[in-house]
């Protein structure tokens, strides 16, 4: 909403220059987006006279102008052809901005002859477009008078109106709460009822009273209509508004000045003597809307939502009632006899309307967020009069069908209310005077009696409905500035911090990971449908009715798809080396439980070549991550189950695997990811990944206590013992291990698998594997005999695993 | 010269001409070993007469101990060489670059939220958390949005498709109220709890993006006020912002879950490109709060004569583009990995009272 500085004088009687009032106005709640000042940049400029032009020595085309100027006489070099002796003009000093020429002006010697100053255009104050030399003032205009006064540029206030205060869209309801804060005096004006010669010949008749329950109007004869006079055309402009006519500026003022939009028709264009108010219709024949050209020149198929107003008999469209006025009715430079309507209209409806067919008019704007039932009649005498003022006319009797809607109920209010809520103390006056100045009724009860007060607020603030809203005006017009300062009470914290076990494990494993050389990347928890479909899900349930985009149009299954494609983004950039991951969520299902937390990265291996040759294979080096992040997050290490093959279809069949405490309980998959899934979100493989589903993830068991029991630190030496085993090569390494450290659970601390081979002296479809046996010896140091059965028994072991010692 | 002082001559020569450990050691089994010159001198001292042994004894034994000396030293003297010969020998080339060690980092997002987390939780907040897809009434109709409100439509809101049975049709949270909600219908007053996560409107320009991150408070209790939401909310921005003081204004504003509210500002400059907090004439809009709204107390199940309290909401990723110096929204969220190196922040920088936030 904009407004200027003399537009608010109007209604405000202040001394405040525009930035204290945009102050006051932000801190009332008023929040100002911009001011523009426009006299700010003509601030150096003054009125001065030519007393002598002489043409310079040096140069045809230039003179030398002695110059009666604000600083006293100057010799100043112009080029106008028009600057002569006895002009008033306009007079830039040495130092002042030019704004139309960008320089700010320095005295240096224009072809030998100093200019103390400049004369100016009006297109170098961006005054005019373009001019033809320098500006020519009337002569009677004193020698340094500020430009910025003549020019009618005046300050511009730009705020935010919350969707709540209706009222701040007019004039008026901005001046009542700069007086309520102090910055001036409200004045106030009695709108004078303008007395009907004739009974309306337009007569109203409601049929959607649920969409306009009140409408006003009368007949206005013999207008003449044309350009609106220049105050009101300056007025308009200075906003931002095009001047259309005087009938239509009328209600454009008004609308700007009172928040009360009205519209004028052409009486001549009426069909029928009846204006009737209904909502949409859709022919029961074709199941066709019917049709209206608004004023703004598109033509709209009106819903059985809009309301609508008709003529001929109903039959016609020829308006969206609150919205936009039909192209068929307007009033031109030849309307001679108007009706003038001013109405109620149900806020929902328009703000449906506009919505639905896209059009924000100012209409539209008020009414949707509700504009005062009270103001139908003054409102529509005040245009009565405005037109009368400046189209002439003949006025008839107002036609006033229907019941506005109620006024805002009265409200119980302990003024106490204020302290407890803000811990403000103010004087009961002082709380009543606020809440007078802002137009609300305050009556207090009888002094000594503790009742509450009774307040209602004015017809304006239908969003005032309990003592909060009281106290919300109290507080803000008293100032947020005077709220104390409290801190809140302590309280006992959780011994063990604030945080629950899985958020802890969150945190955790954010800094493990990032610790293990993984950057933490935010993506979307949207994806693509087709994409979500290849990683379990994309069920109809979950894809969104209005996506930002196509590609963004399902809630994710997992976070995996946009990592890899995050990392085929950096390799299209050139950066194909990623290890990325992401804690966050996927979701299952559109239920308040379907959401999981999962723990995901990713690995594009391309390590740049070494000289010391290639490192750890990735995929086990991943495997280490993972191993290593799931004993930081305190899962179940030892007791998680490996398995191999029974990975979901988006892993690679042989080279990924899962790690579960049962064939029910995975916690995690991990591995290289299927080469189609990767070629489908086209990206280039290898790829490595994980993903812990950290729901599943046990909780460590024995939360009592933080002791962690005595260390077991063996005062015999271990020793190892080597065995190369040959098994068929299909064979799992790990059931090998498993089998040889279940020889003997107390001795064998390890299993270390510190060779595969496959090839000479090894059959093929077998293959060795060597592994390191590390024995503690707890009681006695063993015994040449004791070593050589746990030997045998290790063999034993592995024998019925289908191995057999390597000869 | 007598036999001895020949014999000792030649030891003496023969253990300094020797040019490897092997040879000293040919030289002290010739004279000192089972059948050497020396041992042989002193095994014939049995056969002396004792005037001949008190005599030759002292100088055979000299003439022992001496030689021995000579072999150990200059056995040492030889080691210590084929040691400095082997080390250079040993030698590598240091200017090699060793394995590249893959270095990761914390999402600023991320560690920003664990500031604010580790902040409030020295206030004694909880940290409460909610589903991403929500109904309606719980992120609409029990914040005080009464159906087809206008103020709805400032949220634009993302909707899944409508249930095909129901017709209903669930929403992506527009902010993270919704988790006090849940909180107040779950549990009793008094409550102080952070409600941090994702939250999503539709819009996509240079300063929004469909998903972002918001962290919103909640304090219910029977006499907390605005001042108390004052002081909390200036003691949070100044530790967030590691400054000694907060140049602070509240301001009135409207939102439907809160009456009275408000919104926080930071005096700042921005001039030369850089903010600056504390000085200037500019205000930074920081966050959002107010008093809970009667009704969404008495939705929650909480009547409002007996509770009352605050709540408050910021961007966490604006906050941290604010206090790092991100220039960039969209960014935060493509993952690229320049950008992640330069802007994350490593693994061991978890906020804690000793050392900092960061």
């Amino acid at each position: 909403m904009k407004f200027t500085l003399s537009w608010l004088k109007d209604h405000l009687e202040t001394e405040a220059d525009v930035h204290r009032i945009a102050e006051a106005m932000t801190m009332a709640g008023l929040e100002v987006e911009e001011v523009l000042d426009p006299a700010a940049k003509l601030a150096p400029f003054t009125v001065a006279k030519i007393v002598s032009a002489e043409r310079h020595p040096n140069a045809d085309r230039l003179q030398v102008c002695q110059v009666e100027t604000v600083d006293g006489m100057k010799e100043i070099v112009c080029g106008a052809p028009n600057a002569r002796a006895g002009l008033t003009t306009i007079y830039a000093p040495i130092g002042a901005y030019v704004p139309g020429l960008g320089v700010t002006l320095v005295e240096k010697p224009v072809r030998g002859v100093v200019s103390n100053g400049m004369l100016c255009s009006a297109a170098e104050l961006e005054l005019a477009d373009d001019s033809d030399g320098i500006q020519e003032l009337p002569p009677e205009i004193p020698v340094g008078t500020p430009v910025a006064g003549l020019f009618g540029a005046e300050p511009v206030i730009d705020f935010e109106v919350t969707p709540n205060r209706p009222d701040w869209l007019g004039v008026t309801g901005i001046a009542r709460d700069l007086a309520a804060a102090g910055v001036g005096r409200l004045k106030h004006f009695d709108i004078a009822v303008v007395r009907g010669g004739f009974p309306s010949p337009v007569s109203v008749r409601i049929e959607a009273s649920e969409m306009c329950p009140v409408f006003a109007g009368r007949v206005i004869r013999g207008v003449r209509n044309g350009p609106s006079p220049a105050w009101l055309q300056k007025r308009l402009t200075a906003i931002g508004l095009r001047p259309i006519n005087r009938l239509v500026d009328v209600t454009n003022l008004i609308a700007y000045d009172r928040a009360r939009p009205l519209h004028v028709y052409d009486l001549a264009k009426l069909s029928g003597p009846e204006i009737v108010v209904r909502a949409g219709q859709v022919s029961a024949q074709t199941g066709e809307a019917e049709h209206l050209i608004a004023l703004d020149g598109k033509t709209y198929a009106v819903q059985p939502a809009d309301c609508v107003i008709a003529d001929a008999a109903g039959e016609r469209p020829i308006g969206l009632g609150g919205v936009m006025g039909g192209e068929s009715t307007g009033c031109d430079d030849d309307t001679v006899d108007v009706f003038l309507e001013s109405a109620w209209f149900e806020p929902l409806v328009i703000a449906q309307t506009g919505r639905v067919h896209a059009i924000h008019s100012d209409a539209q704007y008020r009414f949707a967020r509700g504009v005062d039932p009270a103001s139908v009649t003054p409102g529509l005498e005040l245009a009565t009069r405005l037109i009368l003022d400046l189209c002439g006319g003949e006025p008839s009797e107002i036609v006033y069908v229907g019941e506005p809607p109620a006024n805002p109920a009265p409200i119980a209010f302990d003024p106490a209310h204020v302290k407890r809520l803000t811990g403000m103390s103010l004087a009961d006056d002082r709380i009543g005077t606020i809440l007078g100045q802002l137009g609300f009724l305050v009556q207090a009860a009888p002094e000594g009696q503790a009742q509450p007060w009774i307040v209602t607020p004015p017809s304006f603030r239908r969003d005032v409905d309990g003592p909060a809203d009281l106290v919300e005006e109290v507080a803000r017009i008293e100032g947020f500035d005077r709220l104390p300062d409290t801190p809140l009470p302590p309280v006992a914290r959780p011994a063990g911090g604030v945080l629950n076990p899985r958020q802890a494990r969150v945190r955790t494993a954010r800094r493990a990971l990032a610790a293990l050389g993984y950057a933490e990347a935010v993506t979307w928890s949207f994806t693509k449908q087709s994409t979500a479909a290849l990683f379990g899900g994309g069920d109809e349930t979950l894809v969104l009715e209005n996506p930002i985009a196509a590609d963004l149009d399902c809630m994710r299954p997992s976070a995996l798809p946009n990592l890899i494609q995050a990392a085929a983004r950096n390799a299209a950039r050139g950066f194909a080396e990623a290890a990325l991951f992401e804690i966050g969520p996927i979701y299952l299902g559109d239920g308040p439980n379907d959401q999981r937390t999962v723990v995901a990265a990713l690995v594009a291996p391309h390590a740049a070549r070494h000289w010391a040759g290639a490192g750890e294979d990735p995929l086990f080096a991943l495997k280490g991550d993972l191993t290593a992040l799931l004993e930081e997050i305190g899962a179940p290490v030892a007791s998680l189950q490996l398995a191999q093959g029974s990975n979901r279809d988006w892993w690679h069949p042989g080279r990924s695997a899962r790690l579960q405490l049962g064939p029910k309980n995975v916690i995690v998959e991990f591995g290289e990811l299927h080469p189609r899934v990767l070629k489908a979100l086209d990206a280039d493989g290898p790829m490595l990944a994980f993903e812990i589903v950290l729901d599943t993830v046990p909780e460590p068991r024995g939360k009592g206590s933080k002791a962690r029991g005595p260390a077991d630190l063996a005062t015999l030496m271990p020793l190892t013992r080597d065995f190369a085993f040959v098994v068929e090569d299909a064979k799992p390494a790990g059931d090998l291990v498993r089998a040889a450290a279940g020889a003997d659970k107390a001795l064998i601390a390890e299993v270390r698998v510190f060779d595969v081979y496959r090839g000479k002296g090894v059959d093929d479809g077998f293959k060795s594997v060597a592994l390191e046996v590390v024995l503690q010896p707890r009681q006695a140091t063993l015994t040449d005999a004791e070593i050589e059965a746990l030997t045998a028994r290790v063999v034993a072991a592995i024998e019925k695993q289908g191995g057999r010692l390597r000869a | 010269m007598t036999d001895l002082a020949q014999l000792e001559l030649d030891l003496i020569n023969a253990i300094g001409s020797a040019e490897s450990v092997a040879a000293v050691e040919e030289v002290r089994v010739a004279a000192l070993g089972k059948s050497g010159s020396v041992s042989g001198l002193l095994k014939g001292m049995g056969a002396l007469s004792p005037d001949a042994r008190r005599e030759q004894g002292p100088l055979i034994n000299g003439l022992r101990d001496r030689v021995s000396a000579a072999i150990a030293a200059r056995k040492a003297e030889l080691e210590a060489d084929e040691l400095d010969a082997r080390l250079l020998a040993e030698r590598v080339d240091l200017t090699l670059p060793p394995r590249p060690r893959r270095k990761g980092g914390v999402h600023p997002t991320m560690q920003v939220m664990d500031e604010m987390v580790a902040i409030f939780a020295e206030m004694g907040f909880a940290v409460a958390e909610g589903p991403d897809v929500e109904d309606d009434f719980h992120n609409f109709t029990a914040l005080n949005f009464p159906p087809k409100h206008p103020a709805r439509e400032m949220h634009d809101t993302f909707f899944l498709k409508p249930d095909p049975q129901t017709g209903e049709r669930k929403v992506l949270r527009t902010h993270t109220s919704p988790v006090q909600v849940r909180t107040m219908m779950s549990q009793q007053p008094p409550i102080r709890i952070i409600a941090p996560g994702r939250t999503f409107r539709k819009d996509s320009d240079a300063t929004h993006t469909p998903m972002f991150h918001q962290i919103e408070g909640l304090v219910i209790d029977r006499d907390i006020h605005m001042g108390h939401l004052k002081t909390t909310l200036q003691t949070f921005i100044g530790r967030f912002f590691e400054l000694d003081e907060v140049q602070a204004r509240f301001r009135p504003h409207h939102f439907p879950f809160t009456e009275p509210s408000a919104e926080m500002d930071i005096r700042c400059d921005r001039s030369g490109g850089q903010l600056t907090f504390n000085t200037g004439d500019d205000w930074l809009e920081i966050l959002g709060c107010g008093m809970v709204h009667p009704n969404v107390l008495s939705a929650c199940g909480l009547d409002p004569n007996e509770w009352q309290g605050f709540a408050f909401g910021m961007g966490v990723d604006r906050l941290a583009m604010l206090k790092y110096g991100v220039p960039d929204l969209r960014p935060m969220f493509d993952a690229d990995t320049r950008w992640l190196a330069h802007y994350g922040f490593s693994a061991f920088a978890a906020p804690n009272p000793a050392s900092g936030l960061s």
